[in-house]
């Protein structure tokens, strides 16, 4: 191909690559920008200095956030490598059950956990005819984690499951081969070997888990405000957008950085796993 | 082993239909209330198809993922084909750094973001309601395009690029060559990129919440302000139906993919 036709076929992205400029580019700058002025337009200081106040609420944001990607870690792991290990058609079925629920309203389902776990609601209900007294769990911090926990399980079971669903065989039965029992091919081959889809699914429970704000109202009662419901506050109800914006601006920064640190594991460019 | 297996991924399927098997059931329960079962009813199916508020949200959120998902996979497919010739450098490695912006910050922040342009925009132009239609338009345009160019890039690599060179070779235009020769081959990625794009468009709710106006209400918004108050049940009726026509076209995909692997298969034989 000639060097005009190759700059024409360039060419064809161009309409995206001015549509990221408008849509990507400039919403961040203007992120930026509500962040160092006043609702007049005048540069300030003052936001960044306003976020030492909502220091507690980063902190359990964060402390949340990594208590739940642990738990979905933890509970995804195992299930996925069961996943892998059924033939062709199972796994296709188990797969397509795992994805439906997130077909469904988040704000739907998480409502009806609210039934389930409240104290008069339908777990409770089912404790007290086999006896048990009823326990007292929603508008707890477990209620809250369990959310987040249920949303965003099976972004932690697909990325683990497809690259182990991909695992060369032979490499596991030469673990076996060398004296290695159950556990220690789990440890020490498929571990390692599905490192690539646990950095993803990490990276795809901590982010929205840390920047969720709807769990936490619903779940929680509202008595542990996340960093999500703060910066909601400010654009729906207080409408103090610069504040809003600083704190956002914080917290893309929190999770670019953490998001780099973890790349580091896997230090592939594309290398996306979904 | 086998049975410790078992029990374990029952207890998580458990764990993930909990809920969903809750609203099924209560949404034939003959009182309003979400958590004693009184007895059964269809009420709520009924009084869902006589509610025009909910009926135009749905239709308002069908409409919007279908704009945006035919808009994005137009301005992707062509953004991954010019992409696709960018050689190795700063170009390609910034347009990819760009493109993955979307998928890598947190909903809020892009929904926020774009809501500060179009709210300053607005104020440029001295109108005050820009949020509405257009913005969600553009919103979800814009969260889209990266599925669709990261699922359409792979298929382009594995095209051989001789191909097009061939039936040019053989008196195609360039155009010609690229919609009879190269098109054909990455369909499958569109194809699957186009689906990924509609299925988030129809689900989303944060990016929608901060770049919509009360103007035009999606679904997952007008459940929103409903859950702000007590969810009637009939929610949770159209909720069921939402879940069995999705598990019907899903079952129907994949009784149709088996199918036609046998064929294959028994082709190859």
């Amino acid at each position: 191909m000639n060097n005009r036709s190759v700059l024409k076929t360039k060419l064809v992205a161009s309409p995206y690559i001015v549509w990221s400029a408008l849509f990507i580019i400039a919403p961040l700058i203007f992120v930026v920008y509500y962040s160092f002025t006043d609702a007049a337009g005048n540069f300030t200081f003052d936001n960044i200095s306003a976020l030492v106040k909502y220091a507690p609420t980063f902190l359990r944001s964060i402390w949340f956030g990594i208590v739940a990607t642990l738990i979905c870690l933890v509970i995804a792991f195992p299930l996925a490598y069961i996943i892998s290990q059924k033939t062709e058609k199972i796994q296709r079925t188990l797969v397509m059950l795992v994805m439906l629920p997130m077909w469904m309203s988040f704000l739907i389902r998480t409502y009806s956990w609210m039934a389930l776990l409240q104290d008069t609601g339908i777990i409770n209900t089912m404790l007290g005819k086999i006896g048990i007294d009823p326990i007292h769990m929603i508008n707890t911090s477990g209620a809250v984690i369990l959310g987040m926990v249920y949303n965003f399980l099976p972004y932690m079971i697909m990325p683990i499951y497809s690259v182990m669903a991909k695992l060369d065989h032979s490499m596991i039965e030469a673990c076996q081969d060398l004296g290695g029992n159950r556990l220690t091919v789990i440890r020490r081959c498929i571990l390692p070997m599905s490192m690539p889809g646990v950095v993803s699914g990490i990276t795809m429970v901590f982010v929205p888990s840390v920047s969720t704000f709807y769990i936490s109202q619903k779940l929680g009662g509202g008595s542990f405000d996340l960093i999500g419901d703060v910066i909601e506050r400010q654009f729906q109800q207080s409408y103090n957008y610069n504040l809003g914006a600083s704190i956002s601006l914080v917290l893309m920064v929190l999770i670019l950085l953490s998001m780099a640190v973890m790349n580091r594991f896997t230090g592939d460019e594309e290398g996306m796993v979904i | 082993m086998k049975t410790a297996s078992r029990i374990y991924s029952a207890l998580v399927f458990l764990f993930l239909y909990a809920p969903i098997i809750v609203l099924v059931l209560f949404s034939f329960n003959s009182s309003s209330s979400t958590s004693v079962f009184a007895g059964f009813s269809l009420q709520w199916y009924k009084s869902l198809f006589q509610d025009e508020a909910t009926l135009r949200a749905l239709y308002n959120t069908l409409i919007l993922a279908v704009c945006s998902s035919v808009a994005a996979t137009v301005i992707g497919t062509a953004a991954a084909v010019g992409i696709d010739k960018f050689k190795k450098g700063v170009a390609r490695s910034s347009v990819m750094a760009v493109t993955n912006i979307p998928m890598m910050n947190p909903e809020i922040v892009t929904g926020i973001s774009m809501m500060l342009l179009f709210v300053f925009v607005g104020r440029l132009v001295k109108n005050d309601s820009v949020l509405g239609f257009g913005t969600l338009l553009i919103a979800h345009v814009t969260f889209n395009l990266p599925y669709i160019i990261l699922t359409v890039l792979p298929k382009l690599r594995q095209t051989d690029r001789n191909l097009a060179e061939a039936a040019q070779d053989l008196g195609c235009m360039p155009v010609q060559a690229f919609f009879k020769v190269v098109l054909p081959s990455i369909t499958p990625g569109i194809i699957t990129g186009m689906i990924m794009a509609f299925t988030l468009s129809l689900d989303d709710f944060i990016i929608s919440y901060f770049t919509g106006g009360p103007g035009f209400q999606t679904l997952p918004i007008a459940i929103f302000s409903m859950t702000k108050k007590r969810v009637k049940p009939d929610m949770y009726a159209l909720s069921a139906l939402i879940f069995v026509s999705i598990l019907l076209l899903l079952i129907l995909y994949n009784l149709a993919q088996s199918k036609s692997e046998r064929e294959s298969k028994r082709r190859t034989k």
